[in-house]
């Protein structure tokens, strides 16, 4: 059984003395995420904030120095979050051709069992879920997708796998992800693409951003 | 120019980390030891951000093609030049021709060589260091092989003979907040408690604190895997993916503590209990695997304090090696 942690009131909380997360009360949903979108735009230009890295219903910000008084902008964080607009930004809208199971995907059979549905409709739901960009984060170029279809959610593997191929497409509880560069996973491996998803000699060096809309395509399902 | 004559697996060119990327997933990388770097900089007169080497195992052999001021800083280890012993935490000149070999340390576990000039690797996405995960920066994105040729940056000014000493920073900052009962070979380090410290069963918290956990051969860059009584949750979740950072201490299903190092991925989805405080991440960097952990409580605000103590331990040693290097621009003998 997956329980969401969701909460009731937005949550501040310091990652060591640089580092502070700030997550959003409410559903993991694409309204939500679309106020993370606009809350990181407006702490960007905080002073002392060096960056602001959104990620599921939840932003990261680091700090040039340990801030003296984290009371403050956590007040500051809040009362910008209560005030916050999703962001009406469109999204571009690209196609990710994707290889389904085999050596590509090796968990297709074990997500197919854990939804109790045939593999092939596994491939189907995935396909035909409007997939968003809701961050990009974990390892170069990786990215977040909300819009999973919840019939396929699955929860992350209780030991992560040491080596995932670049572009490789998985599962990991209510989210979807699409992997960047070659490492280690815990989530469910669906599938791969071909297409680079990360180029360090390009500016901005991922191939997606937030708010993108992801459409996976089955080149091929091997079953 | 350096040629890496010799090494052991697992050595690498970093600086002090590469920023601001995380909305991109590219993580911080950089030294493990952050405050061995900088101090190998520092003496050296470079700027802070500076490469280095990094050397994780050894021995280590590295030919300087020309003369080039140098220092060793990190771990204890026994240095040499040709056939000359070379004190730890020491910033020298070698002659062109010479060898510095950096062999197995009896203290610590990570050493770093520091030249004038820095190493002079491409700067990509801002940063020196060497991204594993995305095969790029550092020497060609990899670790270092014997043959690697290391370009030098250029630099004015040279160290006189016999060069100078730092204090290092395990006897310049003592672990005084050490608990009473630490056992031998363990290393304490302060933690602020994280988001998810309260999921955790009341008994698994008071072993989290009490328990000497040990580090895992399987523990690398990325993270430390640790060994112990796997801690008990009270509650499970599955936790929508947030940012994390070298220091965060998260415990996944199987109970035992995996915390977050220089190569961690910039997000992940794994209950967090604890963050190690910046300033004590040396101190991680230089436990050996096989040795123990205690994790100490510690306020926000002694965070601050042990924060401001790391920097005027590196004021200090600015000082110091501003006047030695103006007593060799001046000529006099130091």
């Amino acid at each position: 059984m997956l329980v969401d942690n969701q909460l009731t009131q937005p949550r501040v909380s310091m990652l060591g003395t640089t580092h502070l997360l700030f997550e959003a009360p409410g559903d993991f949903d694409l309204t939500n995420q679309r106020r993370i979108w606009t809350l990181t735009r407006v702490v960007s230009a905080w002073p002392g904030v060096r960056e602001a890295a959104p990620c599921m219903t939840n932003v990261m910000l680091t700090f040039d120095t340990p801030p003296e008084d984290p009371d403050r902008i956590e007040e500051q964080l809040v009362a910008a979050w209560n005030v916050a607009e999703p962001d009406q930004t469109e999204g571009r809208v690209v196609d990710v051709p994707v290889i389904y199971g085999g050596e590509y995907g090796p968990d297709l059979h074990e997500i197919a069992a854990h939804a109790k549905l045939p593999p092939e409709e596994v491939v189907r739901l995935h396909t035909e879920s409007r997939m968003i960009v809701f961050a990009v984060g974990s390892h170069p170029g990786n990215v977040y997708l909300g819009g999973l279809d919840p019939r396929i959610a699955m929860p992350r593997r209780k030991v992560p796998r040491i080596r995932a191929e670049a572009g490789t497409v998985s599962i990991g509880g209510f989210q979807g992800g699409m992997g960047g560069t070659v490492g280690p996973s815990g989530w469910n491996w669906l599938g791969r693409t071909t297409l680079p998803v990360f180029d360090p000699h390009q500016d901005p060096p991922a191939l997606l951003a937030p708010g993108d809309i992801v459409r996976f395509r089955a080149e091929r399902v091997i079953l | 120019m350096i040629e890496v004559v010799d090494i052991a697996p697992l050595a690498s060119v970093q600086d002090l980390g590469r920023a601001p990327y995380l909305r991109y997933g590219v993580s911080y990388s950089g030294v493990m030891d952050r405050l061995a770097l900088l101090a190998g900089n520092v003496m050296l007169g470079n700027a802070d951000d500076l490469a280095g080497v990094e050397m994780q195992a050894f021995p280590c052999r590295f030919r300087f093609r020309e003369a080039t001021d140098f220092a060793v800083t990190g771990a204890g280890c026994t240095v040499t030049l040709d056939d000359a012993p070379v004190l730890p935490w020491w910033a020298g000149r070698a002659e062109a021709g010479q060898v510095l070999t950096i062999a197995a340390p009896r203290r610590g576990a990570r050493a770093y060589l520091a030249v004038a000039g820095g190493i002079d690797v491409p700067v990509i996405l801002n940063s020196r260091s060497t991204q594993f995960r995305g095969a790029f920066g550092g020497h060609e994105g990899r670790w270092l092989q014997a043959g690697d040729v290391l370009p030098v940056g250029t630099t004015e000014g040279t160290l006189a003979a016999p060069g100078f000493g730092a204090q290092p920073p395990d006897a310049a900052l003592p672990a005084d907040f050490a608990p009473d009962d630490l056992q031998p070979n363990t290393t304490a380090v302060r933690v602020l408690t994280a988001g998810e410290y309260e999921l955790f069963t009341e008994e698994s918290q008071q072993r989290f604190w009490a328990t000497g956990w040990k580090i895992s051969g399987q523990s690398n860059r990325a993270g430390f895997r640790l060994l112990g009584q796997p801690l008990d949750f009270a509650k499970r979740l599955e936790m929508r993916s947030h940012g994390i950072v070298p220091g965060i201490v998260q415990v996944p299903p199987s109970g035992e503590p995996i915390i977050q190092m220089s190569d961690a991925h910039t997000a992940g989805g794994y209950p967090k209990i604890a963050t190690v405080i910046e300033p004590d991440l040396w101190r991680l960097a230089q436990a050996p695997l096989g040795s123990r952990l205690r994790f100490v409580p510690v306020a926000y605000k002694d965070a601050l304090v042990a924060v401001r103590q790391a920097e005027a331990w590196v004021a200090s040693l600015r000082r110091l090696s501003g006047q030695y290097r103006s007593l060799c621009a001046t000529g006099r003998r130091p």
